[in-house]
């Protein structure tokens, strides 16, 4: 078939011999570059120190000024006030941070699952891939879009609702805009839950003559519970860390009152205000938005790993 | 006696029929509000925001003035922040993803490095705002440049560009490393010259996803003191910066009218800068689309 | 009756001795966890002669073969003992790398694993790895290659065109082709053709037995005619031992162990 030329069989081989002492040098390779990579996994590691460490040392400064049961107990949060008349109680401000965050959990919470079982469970494959990328735009929009919308749509519209009309800075109009932004991502992490339930249950329920609705309110939806509550605990960790559209269109009157047509302020919001302002470095405003930061990340981690355990201890065996 | 009442059964039908129309109505009432709304958020801005877009308005620095306003100052500080972020993320974003998914032995460390970054992915950014105001901004001195700024949000995304990397790289299918291994290749050769180019388009995809977010980013960068009022741009990664989402910050946060509508202006030219980059990330995603 | 066995035996033993072996293997055991997957292998692989390794599914062909080039230790729970001797070097010691051994005792694989890459990379792969970066040195290998895998003119064309574009049995010569560019001294084929349809299988044979004028070519299949048309010598391997080993004639025609018979005249397998 082929005539092997001799001479140059003979110089592959021995190339690649020759080359041989190459090899030392790329063994040295085959042991530095996993020590490179290694390095670029342990800088996520310190990511992570340097955030709980920064957040402890400069929230820890600020404890010495302001005792932890005022932070904690106080409800009201005036820190521009003059020295002995500030108020440092995030009390007002966490209020306003749930607030928020509940307006957006009602909106969010039935209109992301509905979408999600339509999705899953209505839908034909057609409609599915039309509405999934439209989902995907709305949760690729910037916040300070969505803010920029709440201020100068949702608001005024509102005002024009609601009898007695609503101040130009609210809780419900920022609340309305952070729950359509959670939308897509409670709809398409339940879809996905919904659809890890296998077809063999909708059929079975399907064979006996249930509909649709029946299969997914009694079969799929008890089955993906797991997943689907996951997916709200993310919501919520996603509505209580939102800056942008809070800060936009809540306003900066910290107050424990609930009311939903007036000015408040959540902990990102209040952050934002004081980074805008010429607050010296090594007052105690500078250091609240550290003790701020430090209760916002608490609170978030909790609700990760809130998610993480349901989605994992709870996870179905199919 | 029958056991089952046929026709009780059929009466209920009736109804269980009615109540599976209506739920699905409403399901697909709620699936066509979020389409609604993407609807009105985008007539909305087209209309206030179209009259004022126009080549000045792209090449202007900001003013006081509303008709004189631009975004020049704001673009080019985005395209800075960007050009520091983009290397940096990919380069630490690809390095974990390939020690953890070719070298990282299953042990608990592993297993840490992975937990942890699902939770960084987590934390509100401007969280990384207050790390990298502390870190970056006053311990390393680099005071609000682009570098802090840039550095800060490499951070932000490095958990998107790590599972989007993981992903990729996992999608490699073993026998053709076991190809590379056969000729004897070694780990090094086979991840650089058979992995890592396989794996590229994934890798793409989720950084350019990952940079978009980087570029919609406003808390972060407001929080390190990044200026919003800049009549001037950037000379070199140590300069001072704004970047667009803050400039828009500024004009929406001011009482009058007509800086709205240059607020919807400059969001026109920031989803255009969008929707340009999910676009290529997609077309990346669809040109590479199950090669294995 | 256990006497003639003997003799068989005994001819069988001087018999082996008239090869040059190209490997030596002396009692390898193999497990993965608790499962002991070879148990006490014994026997001699001849240069330049197709070994053909058949067995039922199971029986540790594929996890024999892959021993030979170490590519078996990519399992992680994979533990070894005995001794593999290629051409006087024991193949598990420490000095011996492995990308050394992987150089000179080449795979191809089940199923056709090209690269994501044209073809002429594909076949250039193995050269350049080794540190030969020279055009003209690397242009006349890979066509060399291609001509020694029979698959030149139907690629010389395209050689810069995806190798994924190529049909399965394309692909498989390609990765032969892609073995031979590193000019190895044995070639291990695990299961070359299991998916391919047969007239491409036909071109894998007719090419074996042109490979091996040059090569030494240990083959697994589960294709028990396959084996009869193409290989020299034949191993029956059942639950991880090797039964019988001798001259494929022998084997087919006379085996002279009970399970052998059973196996090739189809009663279990």
């Amino acid at each position: 078939m082929v005539s092997r030329d001799k001479s140059n069989q003979k110089s592959i081989r021995s190339m690649i011999q020759e080359n041989k002492s190459s090899r030392s040098q790329s063994a040295v390779m085959e042991k530095v570059v996993p020590k490179l990579f290694l390095i670029c996994a342990i800088i996520s590691i310190f990511t992570t120190i340097g955030i709980v460490f920064t957040l402890l040392t400069e929230t820890f400064t600020f404890f010495n000024r302001i005792s932890i049961v005022e932070f904690f107990t106080n409800t009201r949060w005036f820190p521009f006030a003059a020295d002995k008349h500030a108020d440092f109680g995030i009390i007002a401000l966490i209020m306003g941070t749930l607030t928020v965050t509940a307006i957006a959990m009602v909106v969010a919470i039935p209109i992301g699952l509905a979408a999600a079982i339509y999705l899953s469970e209505y839908a034909s494959a057609k409609t599915r891939k039309v509405i999934k990328p439209i989902l995907e735009v709305l949760a690729g929009i910037p916040t300070i879009v969505y803010g920029f919308f709440a201020l100068t749509f949702v608001t005024p519209l509102l005002d024009k609702i609601i009898p007695g009309g609503i101040s130009i800075f609210n809780a419900l109009s920022p609340g309305i805009v952070v729950g359509i932004m959670i939308i897509p991502m409670i709809a398409s992490l339940s879809e996905d839950a919904m659809n890890a339930v296998p077809n063999s249950m909708r059929e079975g329920a399907l064979a006996l003559g249930a509909t649709r609705f029946e299969v997914a309110m009694k079969v799929v939806l008890p089955a993906a519970l797991s997943g689907v509550i996951a997916s709200f605990v993310l919501g919520i960790s996603r509505a209580i860390g939102e800056t942008m559209i809070v800060t936009i269109a809540g306003g900066s009157r910290p107050t424990a009152d609930i009311n939903l047509t007036e000015s408040i302020q959540t902990m990102t919001a209040y952050i934002v205000q004081v980074s805008q302002g010429d607050t010296g470095y090594g007052t105690t405003i500078y250091y609240s938005i550290y003790a701020v930061g430090m209760t916002l990340f608490v609170f978030t981690l909790i609700m990760n790993l809130l998610a993480q355990f349901i989605s994992r201890k709870f996870r179905e065996e199919y | 006696m029958a056991l089952i009442n046929k026709e009780s059964v059929k009466k209920r039908m009736g109804t269980r029929l009615a109540a599976n129309g209506v739920a699905k109505f409403l399901f697909i009432l709620a699936t066509l509000f979020s389409l609604l709304v993407l609807g009105v958020l985008i007539y909305r801005i087209l209309s206030e925001g179209l009259p004022y877009l126009s080549l000045d308005f792209i090449t202007n620095f900001a003013s006081r003035m509303p008709e004189r306003a631009g975004i020049w100052a704001a673009l080019l500080g985005t395209i800075w922040v960007m050009a520091v972020t983009a290397p940096v993320s990919f380069i630490l974003g690809v390095g974990t993803a390939i020690y953890l998914e070719e070298y990282a032995k299953k042990n608990a460390f592993t297993k840490f490095v992975q937990i942890n970054i699902s939770n960084l992915a987590g934390v509100p950014s401007i969280v990384f705002g207050l790390l990298g105001l502390t870190i970056f901004v006053r311990l390393l001195g680099l005071g609000s440049s682009v570098l802090a700024g840039g550095l800060t949000m490499s951070l932000l995304i490095l958990p998107v560009i790590v599972v989007a990397s993981q992903e990729a790289i996992r999608t490699v299918p073993r026998e053709i490393r076991e190809a590379s291994f056969g000729m004897g290749a070694t780990k090094w050769q086979t991840i650089r010259r058979i992995v890592f180019p396989a794996a590229l388009p994934g890798i793409l995809t989720g950084t350019i996803l990952a940079l978009s977010r980087a570029v919609g980013e406003t808390a972060p960068l407001l929080v390190l003191g990044a200026l919003a009022y800049v009549a001037f741009v950037p000379e070199n990664i140590f300069s001072q910066f704004t970047v667009l989402p803050i400039q828009l910050y500024n004009w929406t946060s001011r009482p009058q009218e007509e800086f709205h509508m240059i607020a919807a202006s400059g969001i026109i030219i920031l989803l255009i800068i969008l929707l340009i980059m999910n676009s290529i990330a997609v077309l990346i995603r669809n040109k590479f689309h199950k090669r294995f | 009756m256990d006497i003639t066995i003997n003799k068989q035996m005994v001819q069988k033993n001087e018999k082996e001795k008239d090869f040059t072996p190209v490997f030596k293997i002396n009692n390898l055991n193999l497990w993965y966890g608790q499962d002991h997957a070879l148990k006490d292998i014994k026997f001699d692989i001849p240069e330049k002669q197709v070994t053909a390794i058949i067995g039922p599914s199971g029986c540790g062909k594929s996890t024999f073969i892959k021993t030979l080039n170490r590519m078996v230790e990519m399992v992680p729970i994979v533990r070894m003992s005995g001794e593999i001797v290629y051409r006087e070097k024991n193949i598990f010691d420490p000095k011996y790398g492995v990308e050394e051994l992987r150089t000179q005792v080449g795979m191809v694989f089940q199923k056709p694993n090209p690269f994501p890459k044209s073809i002429y990379e594909n076949v250039a792969y193995g050269p350049r790895i080794h540190g030969i970066k020279n055009k003209k040195v690397l242009d006349e290998v890979v066509e060399k290659s291609l001509r020694g895998a029979a698959i030149w003119d139907e690629v010389k064309d395209r050689l810069h065109e995806n190798a994924y574009g190529l049909s399965g049995g394309q692909q498989q010569r390609l990765c032969i082709a892609r073995c031979l560019a590193i000019e190895p001294d044995v070639i291990l084929m695990d299961e070359p053709t299991s998916a391919l349809d047969p007239i491409s299988t036909l071109k894998v044979e007719e090419l074996v037995q042109e490979l091996k004028k040059d090569y030494s070519i240990v083959i697994v299949t589960h294709n028990m005619q396959q084996a009869a048309r193409i290989s020299d010598r034949t191993a029956f391997f059942l639950n991880g031992e090797v039964v019988e080993y001798t001259d494929t004639s022998t084997l087919f025609s006379n085996p002279s162990d009970k399970r052998t018979e059973d196996y090739i005249t189809g009663r279990f397998g």
